[in-house]
């Protein structure tokens, strides 16, 4: 494992992303942390399906990483341990985007208002 | 496969789920693509950050592009790459992004979490309509039935 404040750069790129997100629960009470079960069950099999596609990525060498700009922690495949903290974090904020701008858009249909999706 | 075929495929798949098997149809929906306007200007920036400090670098036999550089940036633009990043991650970004959004609207319309809803923002009061608002429907104290001995 590398030492060094480099190693870090990937992890600062996702606070960054966050940074840039994280408010609007508060300032648009998007509500969607409270709704953690269904976070879960959102992201849950995006992450599966996109680690095993950059599992094969990186087997393949389609794409590789500075080892000295990421944590230095590999799961099984290869996988740094940042890319799977990358497939929580952009999905957070993109529920967090669709949820505030329902927010301020509160007549734009979304299709799960209450009555849809029974059929 | 390379990067580019898999990132094609995976557009056309998560579209045809969005639109076939989750039934959520996001990609015909006003809200999915203001959404994603937003998202993707930020997934620009941070590409940018990735692909231009070299925390990530592609190999040109799986892109449309070169192989990234071992030393310095890649071209900003051009040579299909936009924001130092192959236009490739633009698909595999869309793909994530409409998928993941696909699946909360998907167990939100199956009753998993459909409430709390959003909104409305801090400055915007709440409307007295909706069954959110405490003052107007808080029951008397007399008839709020855990007050019952």
């Amino acid at each position: 494992m590398m030492s060094g404040v480099g190693q870090y750069s990937y992890v600062a790129i996702l606070v960054f992303v966050m940074a840039g997100c994280l408010w609007l629960e508060v300032v648009l009470r998007t509500r969607v942390f409270r709704r953690w079960l269904r976070l879960i069950l959102a992201i849950a099999p995006a992450l599966i399906l996109f680690a095993i596609w950059d599992v094969y990525a990186i087997a393949q060498g389609h794409w590789w990483f500075d080892e000295e700009l990421i944590l230095g922690i590999h799961l099984p495949g290869e996988l740094p341990l940042d890319e799977v903290l990358f497939f929580v974090a952009i999905p957070v904020a993109s529920i967090l985007t669709l949820e505030a701008v329902r927010s301020v858009k509160d007549h734009w249909r979304v299709g799960d208002e209450a009555g849809e999706g029974r059929r | 496969m390379t990067y580019t075929q898999l990132a094609v495929v995976s557009v056309l798949v998560v579209v045809a789920a969005d639109l076939w098997l989750l039934r959520t149809r996001m990609v015909t929906r006003a809200v999915f693509w203001t959404s994603y306007a937003i998202v993707v200007f930020f997934q620009l920036i941070t590409n940018g950050m990735f692909t231009g400090f070299g925390v990530v670098r592609y190999d040109g036999a799986a892109i449309l592009g070169e192989t990234s550089p071992e030393v310095g940036p890649p071209p900003f633009i051009g040579e299909w790459r936009i924001a130092f990043a192959p236009v490739e991650d633009l698909m595999f970004g869309f793909a994530l992004i409409l998928l993941t959004i696909a699946l909360w609207v998907f167990w939100g319309r199956r009753g998993v979490q459909r409430t709390p809803v959003a909104g409305p923002p801090i400055w915007r009061r709440r409307s007295g309509t909706t069954a959110r608002s405490v003052t107007t429907t808080r029951p008397s104290p007399a008839t709020r039935p855990d007050d019952a001995p």
